[in-house]
Order: structure tokens, then sequence, then C-alpha cells
């Protein structure tokens, strides 16, 4: 017998082992269910899955009867527009704050130590300060998700400008470049996959912040669909919209990993297999 | 032209003296290779001759100006590693050069100035024997391959110095005499000086015009820091000089 360590699945058994705790789960929530709903037919903790697929049709596939609205698609575009113009913009922020601070001497010494402080700053905390300066409506969740996102963005980019070897900055100034052509040439075309890794990561905190201030004041999104509905235990909604919003997670985080390999083959260039 | 004077140059970091008393008068177009045990501060000296460095005491002039506190592309450079940019292929790390030149808002080229710049690079790759690799990324080189393009993509801007930092360190024997080859061929057509750092003393004298041997002269064993290093033997190789001058 070989050891465990050097024994690995092919090809259909990846697949088979990854599906398997699905699987698992599924048929967990099936069996619970089934109990609940045959010691009590009006129990709401765990619904039949008929009972989501009843939710899912009416929000989705039916117009609300007093709004005359498609709530599931409303709340999913309001959510996607906020957390969009959220990410964009502390893209945006890192992208120049980040490059600026880790390559230029000065704007290190005057904006490396405020920018760590606004990172400390716990951004739940100033959501109340958010809402009275900006409203209620759209920009105080945009800025909530920016001032979550982008100082960790920012800060990890100029990190990594840091990080670069000198030996290409200097080979570059041995080759005439000016500063701005140092980071049009050099320092973006390499930063900008080490940027959209960093957004893959942030796309956690990016949610949380959207649906904690979607709970809080909003007239629909994915998070104030949530919060609405648990007042009645309607977990045959909030289940659907937890999934819902976990494929469009996972998705975003596919599509950012997918334009980083199309778009930087370096990245895997000499790595074997391409 | 390059004619390199260095004028008592001192080179102190915090509680260490790394070079002392150097003082130098080297003639446009020599070949010189630096050597001396390791920590000596031949890396350092290399670093002041290409700008990234500033001496504390002392100057540098080339060709009679002082040399100017910042790299440029008077002077090329080929480290020991990360001499290429990783995201560009063969053909664009040759090309940026001219890029960088006459581009200067968005460093790239379009077009009929673009199919110059290449014509061009194509000529050197073909000198580094690269011709064939030109869509190859950095990452898909062999280490050899790697430093002929680091050199073909210094040579693009006809610098009047390069500066060469243990470039062959880490090739075998074989790859070494055909870089030695391709060094002396290009420097023969450049007319260019060079300054290589090399641990390797044979291949200082195959490839050189004069040797410089760097060491401390003065050790205070209480103190490691408090005496620096300087040429210790400056050794014009006459027959290669002669030769030099005929061609
Ligand atoms: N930026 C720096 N700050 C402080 N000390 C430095 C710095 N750079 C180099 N030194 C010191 O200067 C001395 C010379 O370093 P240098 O890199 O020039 O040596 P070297 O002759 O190139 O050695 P090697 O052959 O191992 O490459 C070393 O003792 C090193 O500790
Ligand atoms: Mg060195």
């Amino acid at each position: 017998m070989r050891r465990i360590i050097n024994l690995r699945p092919g090809r259909g058994g990846i697949v088979l082992w990854g599906a398997l705790p699905f699987l698992m789960a599924a048929i967990a929530y099936a069996v619970a269910s089934s109990t609940r709903l045959a010691a009590n037919p009006n129990d709401k903790l765990l619904p039949h899955f008929e009972s989501f697929v009843a939710a899912i049709a009416r929000l989705a596939l039916n117009p609300d009867p007093r709004t005359g609205d498609y709530l599931m698609w409303v709340d999913t575009l309001a959510s996607l527009e906020r957390l969009g113009l959220g990410l964009a913009v502390s893209t945006a922020l890192a992208l120049v704050l980040g490059v600026a601070v880790g390559l230029i001497p000065y704007i290190r010494a005057g904006l490396s130590p405020i920018i760590g402080v606004i990172s400390m700053i716990p951004p739940m905390a100033v959501l109340p300060v958010l809402f009275i300066v900006f409203g209620l409506d759209e920009l105080s969740k945009v800025v909530l998700i920016v001032f979550g996102v982008a100082p960790f963005l920012v800060r990890d980019l100029a990190i990594k400008v840091g990080d670069m070897p000198r030996e290409q900055l200097i080979k570059a100034q041995t080759l005439g470049a000016s500063t701005w052509q140092i980071v049009v040439r050099v320092v973006l075309p390499q930063m900008l996959p080490r940027l959209i890794d960093a957004v893959r990561l942030s796309l956690g905190p990016a949610w949380l912040f959207l649906i904690s201030a979607e709970a809080i004041a909003a007239t629909e999104g994915l998070g104030y669909r949530i919060f609405l509905v648990r007042r009645y235990m309607a977990m045959d909604v909030i289940l659907p919209y937890v999934a819902w919003i976990t494929l469009l997670a996972f998705l975003s985080d596919a599509g950012l990993r997918w334009i980083n390999a199309r778009f930087f083959p370096w990245l895997q260039a000499g790595k074997g297999q391409s | 032209m390059s004619r390199l004077s260095v004028r008592n140059v001192w080179k102190e970091y915090p509680g260490q003296v790394v070079l002392e008393r150097l003082s130098l008068e080297i003639a446009s177009g020599e070949f010189c290779a630096l050597v001396g045990p390791s920590g000596c501060g031949k890396t350092t000296f290399l670093r002041m001759l290409l700008g990234e460095e500033s001496p504390t005491r002392g100057t540098i002039e080339l060709d009679g100006k002082p040399l100017v506190a910042e790299p440029g592309p008077d002077r090329g450079v080929v480290f020991q590693r990360y001499s290429v940019f990783p995201h560009l292929t063969v053909l664009q790390n040759v090309i940026i050069g001219r890029e960088f030149e006459r581009s200067p808002f968005l460093g790239k080229l379009f077009g009929a100035k673009r199919r110059a710049a290449e014509e061009e690079a194509e000529e050197v790759l073909n000198e580094v024997g690269l011709s064939a690799h030109r869509a190859k990324y950095p990452a898909e080189l062999s280490g050899g391959m790697q430093q002929r393009l680091a050199i073909s993509q210094a040579l693009i801007r006809k610098p009047k110095v390069l500066l060469l930092d243990e470039p062959f360190g880490a090739l075998d024997a074989g790859t070494k005499s055909q870089m030695y080859e391709l060094l002396l061929r290009l420097w023969a057509e450049y007319k260019m000086s060079i300054f290589m750092v090399t641990h390797d003393l044979k291949e200082g004298f195959t490839l050189a015009t004069r040797v410089l041997a760097f060491d401390k002269v003065r050790i205070d064993p209480q103190a490691p820091g408090a005496y620096g290093a300087t040429v210790t033997y400056n050794l014009p190789l006459e027959d290669k000089i002669a030769a030099m001058a005929v061609a």
C-alpha cells in the first residue's frame, strides 16, 4: 500500500469527491426538513425544496401584485449596482494611490501614515456618520463599501509596488524611461493582475458591508429583502436568496480569475502546462 | 566617448566604510573586470557608476562632466537577475528602450514606427541568437538566454558605458564561453566601455583590457567597519589594449 500522500484522484474522481459534501448537505437537509414537516406541517424553519421553488417563482418570475416589479431582479440589480460601483471606486483609488504611495517616496511619506490610520477605523462604526452625511439612499451604501475595501486595496497594492525588484526600476531608467513611462509600461502592467487578485479577496468584505447597509436602510436590494422577510420567518425566501448571493459572489470571483488568466498570459508563462 | 575619472571617492554606510580612497582613470572603450572578495564593495562601486548611489566623498566624472545622480540611457546595465521585464515577450523587452525614447506619453509605438523598432530589435536579437524565441516570455527562457536578452535590451539604446554585475555567474562553462565570444564581439562593434564584476579571475583576464582588484588594505579587528576596500591592483593588460587600439 502506498502512502496516502501519494494517492491522487483521477479527473472523474476530483468531480466526484468535490460533489460529495454538497450531496451530503442536501440529503441531510432533506431528511431534517421531512422529519420536521411530518411532525408539524406548518413548520417554517426548514421548508421543503418545493417551497423554495414556489418562492423563487413568486419573486423572480411573477410581478409583485402591489408594485408590478419582479422583486428578485429588482433586488439583484440594486445590490449589484451598489457593489459594482463601490468596488470600481475602490479599485480606481487603489490603482492611483497604491502605485503613487508604493513608487514615489514623497507621496509615501505624506500619505502612508494617514492611510494606515484610516484603514484601522471600523467601517461599521462610521456607518451612522455616513447615513447622516450622505443620506439614506445609494451614496451612503457605496461609500461604506469604499470605506471598507479601499484602504485594504491601497495598502496591499502599495506594498506590492514597493516589493517590485529594484533592478527593474533601475533597468527602465537606464533605458531612458521617465517616471510616467515607468508607471504605464513597467509598474501598472505588472500590478493589474495583483490588484485583481486583491479585489477577489475583498469580494467577501464588500458583500458584508453591502448587506449590512441594506439591512439598515434601503427600499430594495438582496440584503434588504432578507432582513424584511425575516419578520415572517420566511425561510423559503431567505435560503434561496442566500444561495443566490453566494452564486453571484462565486461567479464574480470566477470572472476575475478568468480575466487574469485571459489578459495576463505571462503570469502562467514558464509554469508548465500551457 | 566615455572617459571615466574617479577622484578620491569614499562610500560610507551608517557604521561602515565600504570603499575608500578610490582614484582611477579609465580611457574610453576599455573593458574593466572588477574582482575581489565577497562583500568588498564591487556592486557598490558599480551602483555609483550607475547613479543609483552617490559617493559620500569625492567625484566621479564621465567625459569630464560630473556623473548625473540617477540612472540614465548613457549607462546600460545587466544585473545578475531580474534584469528583464517578466510581463513582456523577448521582442517587446528589446524594443521597449526605443519606445521609451520615441513615445513620451504612452511609452508604446504603433504602425510604421513600431515596425522600424521591431526591425532594429530583430537585428540585435539575431546577433545574440534569440530570433527564434522572440515571442517567448522571460520565464520560458533558460538562464543564459535571459542574460543574452538582458544584454540585447541594454544595447538598443547604444549606451556609452555598459555595467555588468556577475552576468554569467549562474551559467555552465560551455554557455559561458559562448557568452564571452558574444560580449567581445558586441564590445568591439558598439565601441562602449564595459565594467564587469566577476568572481571568476580567469574570466576577468580572458575578457578584460584591465583588471581592477578590490580589497581592504587596512583592517582593524576590533572594528571591522572602520576601513573600506580600495583598488589594490590596477592591472592593464597591455597586449589587449594594443589590439583594441588597432581595431
Ligand atoms: N544599502 C546598503 N546599506 C548598508 N550597507 C550596505 C548597503 N549596500 C551594501 N552595503 C554593504 O556594503 C558592503 C559591500 O557590499 P557589495 O554588495 O558592494 O559587495 P560585493 O563586493 O558586490 O560583494 P559580492 O561579491 O558578494 O556581490 C557590504 O558589507 C554590505 O553590507
Ligand atoms: Mg555584488
